[in-house]
């Protein structure tokens, strides 16, 4: 899970450790930080905003290893479904069970469907629909989709996918939020 | 410095579009003897093109030799022989004999035909690598969209990391009118067959085995792979509803028929409508992602007699250069 904090360092040297070291003890992977010398609190603290990936077991760990090095901890925010993607579906998707197909997605507790568009021109021809699929990651997206292109084949669904993200160039297929 | 060169001698087997392209352009071209033209009836001994081109217009026989194309090829003396006669995937026939007639008779290769390279590509460049002569193939994928020569000669400096692309006007055209004008699948392709962006049987191109014939050649030449048509996953065109267009269009996408050549799958795919590769009508385009250079993005006339034969000249006219 990608937690961001927001925490407040006593301004003298050699606090920043103090938030790096249990992260790091804790198998957290940091993706961002950035230290607010120039922003002092009406506490005389300085404000340090970080972003980091860790288990969600962790998390409570984490607080108090930070709490009893003298850390105030002024936010925590969860950033549970980070990547989105939309995928088109085009087959007889209400009579293969629509249900189902959905079910498949929310029930791995790393993946839901947020939205999902449908249309149906005539009752015994083909529906087209658009699933928006948000996942904890880019990998777990990656994952929820293979179990969408399984249950499309099953169901003789057309799975349509965006093209891969390859550079910094066009691709945004996997939108992170 | 080309003036003292002996003029570089050519035959075109297969007189069909693009074959005549090639004819018309070579008419210009100075340095460049046609010395026969062969069409699936006859052959045409060091022929007046423009005289042949009226014939062939008129629906009339070419042929003014007994000559077989084989024959051709195996026993007038000349340097290039331009291969357009149709292509054939299955077995890559009859194409697939003239090459390899044509390079133990050490005379270089211009061609279009994709099926002897996608049924033999590894064989004849290796025939041609022991004969010392010149097989090229630009207009083999994406008409007068350059790829090949400008991926192993312009990108030389760069590794290529993938190559995907839009590599069928056909079904391009079929997918941007339903998209532009809501209209069904077998609406736009009954409309496309009668202007000729179609064939009678379309198959070929809108279940993607033309697409996918490309993705063979350009993975053969520049990923170090050794693979046939078999070896490439295939999904058409022909499911696609006006609605998943306009559902992908509210969600900022386009769908478009996608050859991806690292992956070996041809498939229907979204992309970003500002997307590089979003290209409207009959148009082809190839995104080249490389070490070095990033990304590179070309687009241009897939198909088209005179715009594939444009290739075929360029290549030609290569060879003479490096002759010179």
């Amino acid at each position: 899970m990608r937690i961001s904090m927001d925490l407040e360092l006593q301004d003298i040297p050699g606090q920043l450790i103090h938030v790096l070291a249990p992260i790091s003890e804790l198998s957290g992977n940091i993706m961002s930080i950035v230290h607010h010398h120039d922003k002092k609190t009406f506490r005389n603290t300085v404000p340090v905003y970080v972003i980091f990936d860790i288990e969600e077991q962790k998390l409570e760990e984490l607080k108090e290893k930070l709490e009893e090095r003298g850390i105030t901890i002024v936010r925590i925010g969860k950033m549970r479904l980070r990547a989105r993607t939309h995928i088109l579906l085009i087959g007889h998707i209400i009579h293969t069970d629509l249900r189902e197909t959905v079910d498949h997605i929310d029930g791995t507790g790393f993946a839901e469907v947020q939205d999902l568009s449908l249309s149906m021109p005539a009752i015994d021809g083909p529906s087209s629909a658009v699933v928006t699929i948000m996942a904890t990651g880019i990998g777990e997206l990656k994952r929820a989709i293979s179990m969408l292109r399984d249950v499309a084949e099953k169901k003789d669904l057309l799975m349509i996918e965006p093209i891969e993200e390859r550079s910094t160039i066009g691709g945004v297929a996997y939108a992170e939020q | 410095m080309q003036n003292n060169s002996p003029p570089l001698r050519v035959s075109i087997i297969g007189f069909g579009a693009v074959g005549q392209g090639v004819a018309t352009l070579l008419q210009d071209l100075p340095h460049v003897e046609v010395v026969a033209v062969a069409d699936s009836r006859g052959v045409a001994l060091t022929p007046n093109l423009g005289t042949l081109l009226s014939r062939k217009r008129a629906g009339r026989p070419i042929a003014n030799s007994d000559l077989t194309a084989l024959e051709v090829i195996r026993t007038i003396e000349h340097d290039i022989v331009v291969e357009v006669t149709p292509t054939n995937i299955e077995n890559g026939e009859p194409g697939l004999t003239h090459m390899r007639e044509a390079i133990k008779n050490r005379r270089s290769i211009v061609t279009s035909n994709k099926g002897p390279l996608v049924v033999a590509f590894h064989e004849l460049v290796q025939l041609a690598r022991e004969n010392d002569v010149a097989l090229r193939y630009e207009a083999t994928v994406g008409g007068a969209m350059p790829i090949i020569n400008l991926v192993r000669e312009t990108l030389a400096g760069n590794r290529i990391l993938d190559i995907m692309g839009v590599l069928n006007g056909t079904c391009n055209y079929i997918l941007t009118r339903m998209a532009e004008e809501a209209l069904d699948y077998d609406q736009v392709l009954s409309e496309a067959q009668d202007m000729g962006i179609a064939e009678a049987d379309p198959t070929y191109d809108v279940m993607g085995i033309d697409t996918a014939s490309k993705v063979v050649i350009l993975a053969n030449s520049f990923f170090d792979k050794n693979v046939t048509y078999a070896d490439v996953a295939v999904t058409g065109i022909d499911r696609i509803t006006p609605d998943a267009l306009r559902l992908a269009h509210q969600r900022g996408f386009a769908i478009k028929l996608i050859g991806e050549v690292q992956e070996l799958t041809v498939s229907p795919k979204m992309i970003p409508i500002g997307h590089p590769l979003n290209v409207g009508g009959t148009l082809n385009a190839a995104s080249i992602l490389t070490d070095h250079a990033g990304e590179i993005t070309v687009a241009g006339k897939g198909a088209g007699s005179i715009e594939t034969a444009s290739a075929i000249v360029s290549d030609i006219l290569s060879i003479q250069k490096e002759r010179c």
